[in-house]
């Protein structure tokens, strides 16, 4: 118990130090955004280890975050494989195809604003839907490699990014387009100068919601079929076969992809849309 | 209303696209079952027909594309083929009396529609909780807020099989809890970001004014952040709802469930019958229109009370 009592503690000293820090003289500094939700994160993973030490839970439950590690660092091959199965051939792939089919589509449409009001809900709807469970059908139809991961991948991101990307092309006012028509601006020009820079920030946000979906139907699809590697293979087989500690090292590594992913975009985001009003205030 | 015109035409447009493909997509199953039944095609053997291009086969059977529209087990089902599965799933079943048997959708339809329910109202809770606490203290947002944002990153596909296995070792029967917490996981971001726009929404004058009427801190709570958030607060319950049926579904689909629209899915899929995996696709998307529906017929009720112009 003693070990769960220390976790406690320190999950209680964490608390206290970070309402302290928030308090302090340092409360402005962009640090303290980085150290508040470290020091959390650590008290979290000590309550865990606490937990599963005093009341010894079986490895085959719910492994300790030291095991979880040591697992990690002995397979790193085996998941640095899986990571380039699953995330770059599946994942990547499938969200720069879909992505810029979405792009290459909403600036066709845009041209037609009755194709625009047609699409526009029809785009938002799909978006909502479970499209996740197209997965075995296009398994089916791709072949168990890489190639039926990026389809799944290019239909979950297609609505979103098609949805995102129309609006944003159409985030232009009316008067900054009138001061391109009175420049002599033809289509073109219009678009790259004005109308393409104006959707970036909707753009981002497509973007940043696809990095997510893209992970979620590269993982989903392998457990339909996979090749004898990849997250999700290696995930639906550690399960059955009770190698629990490597499942959450494959976990430990779709987290680091993911947020990595969608940092590289939220950082993509704020080199090109340094102008808007929401990347200014952070300054 | 003036969106009807433009909303048929693309969905007719997405019809006809489907119906092209069939061709296509249905061509070598139609041959193969052709030449078993004596009919002479061109080429005449399968082991030649694997070699050929779907176009050079196109161009060669054009008598036999009619077949291809009425293949059981069809590599693409028709949108007619699918329309009937359901009806017959649904509908039929439900005039004979058989609704909640096994092999109807609405039965499974109902188990999901628990699940999403229950992940959503913890989700909402969750959400609107962490909300309240993140916009009255400030260290919790800033501690709680990165986390939040990390875990929606995290593909919860990959936890899914971890929360039914954790929650099965701690005696809890069935799949519906673990099923509801994976929704409530990806249905209470959108409701926590909603929420703390929604709350910070009233303008520095109106929260003057209430201090200019000494009111307390959950008087200001009560007359002004919260009903200002309501707006907002519906907003993201649209989106939390589509999102929670995702969870209830991305639940059911890698975990062997035997019950619930993503199990049909799954079980489609081992026994080899894509009209199924169609069907209950097209049900899950059914539900969610009419989920999202309701939530917004809710919200231009609340809002007209409340009279906030629309």
């Amino acid at each position: 118990m003693t070990s769960l009592l220390l976790a406690l503690l320190f999950l209680l000293a964490a608390l206290v130090v970070n309402y302290l820090l928030v308090r302090s003289r340092w409360q402005d500094a962009t640090i303290i955004k980085f150290i508040l939700p470290a020091v959390f994160g650590l008290a979290l993973l000590f309550v865990w280890e606490g937990l599963v030490r005093s009341f010894e839970v079986s490895p085959v439950i719910l492994p300790a975050p030291l095991a979880i590690a040591d697992t990690f660092l002995s397979s790193l091959g085996l998941l640095w494989q899986d990571f380039i199965q699953t995330v770059i051939k599946g994942a990547m792939t499938g969200f720069l195809i879909g992505c810029t089919v979405a792009f290459a589509v909403a600036i066709a449409i845009d041209r037609s604003s009755f194709l625009t009001r047609g699409l526009l809900p029809i785009g938002n709807f799909v978006a909502a839907l479970p499209i996740i469970g197209i997965a075995p059908i296009l398994v089916n139809w791709f072949g168990f490699d890489w190639q039926s991961k990026a389809a799944v991948v290019v239909v979950m991101v297609f609505f979103p990014m098609l949805v995102n990307s129309v609006q944003g092309l159409r985030a232009s006012e009316a008067i900054q387009r009138d001061l391109m028509q009175t420049y002599a601006a033809n289509y073109f020009q219009t678009l790259i100068k004005l109308r393409l820079p104006a959707a970036m920030p909707f753009i981002f946000n497509g973007l940043k919601i696809a990095t997510t979906l893209a992970l979620i139907g590269a993982i989903v699809a392998e457990y339909f079929g996979s090749p004898t590697r990849g997250m999700g293979f290696r995930i639906s087989t550690g399960v059955g076969s009770l190698a629990i500690d490597l499942v959450w090292a494959e976990i430990v590594m779709a987290a680091a992809a993911g947020t990595a992913f969608f940092g590289l975009m939220s950082v993509l985001e704020q080199r090109v849309t340094f102008w808007h009003p929401s990347q200014r205030s952070k300054r | 209303m003036r969106n009807v015109l433009p909303i048929l035409s693309v969905l007719g447009g997405l019809l006809a696209l489907w119906y092209l493909a069939v061709v296509p997509m249905n061509l070598r199953t139609a041959l193969d079952q052709a030449e078993r039944a004596g009919v002479s095609v061109v080429p005449s053997t399968a082991i030649e027909r694997r070699e050929a291009s779907v176009w050079y086969l196109m161009l060669n059977n054009s008598d036999q594309f009619a077949a291809t529209y009425d293949i059981q087990r069809s590599r693409l089902p028709t949108p007619d083929q699918v329309v009937s599965e359901l009806w017959k799933t649904t509908g039929a079943m439900a005039l004979r009396g058989r609704a909640m048997t096994k092999r109807s959708l609405i039965y499974h339809g109902w188990i999901t529609l628990q699940s999403t329910l229950w992940g959503f109202l913890l989700g909402t809770l969750v959400g609107i909780v962490s909300a309240v606490v993140m916009v009255y203290s400030r260290s919790a947002e800033l501690t709680l807020m990165p986390w939040a944002i990390i875990s929606q990153t995290i593909p919860i596909v990959a936890l899914a099989p971890m929360i039914i296995v954790l929650s099965s070792q701690l005696g809890i029967e069935g799949r519906g809890v673990p099923k509801a917490i994976i929704s409530a996981y990806l249905c209470f971001f959108p409701i926590l970001v909603g929420m703390v726009k929604g709350l910070r929404s009233p303008d520095p004058s109106q929260l003057d004014l209430l201090k200019t009427y000494h009111a307390s801190a959950l008087q200001v709570f009560i007359k002004l952040r919260l009903p200002a958030a309501v707006p907002f607060l519906f907003t993201s319950l649209k989106i939390g709802i589509a999102a929670a049926l995702v969870g209830t579904i991305v639940g059911e689909l890698p975990t062997g469930a035997i019950s619930g629209l993503g199990a049909r899915i799954l079980i489609g899929d081992q026994f080899g019958t894509p009209l199924a995996i169609w069907s209950a696709l097209f049900a899950a998307a059914i539900m969610a229109g009419i989920l999202v529906t309701l939530l917004d017929l809710l919200q231009r009720m609340t809002l007209r009370k409340m009279g906030v112009a629309h």
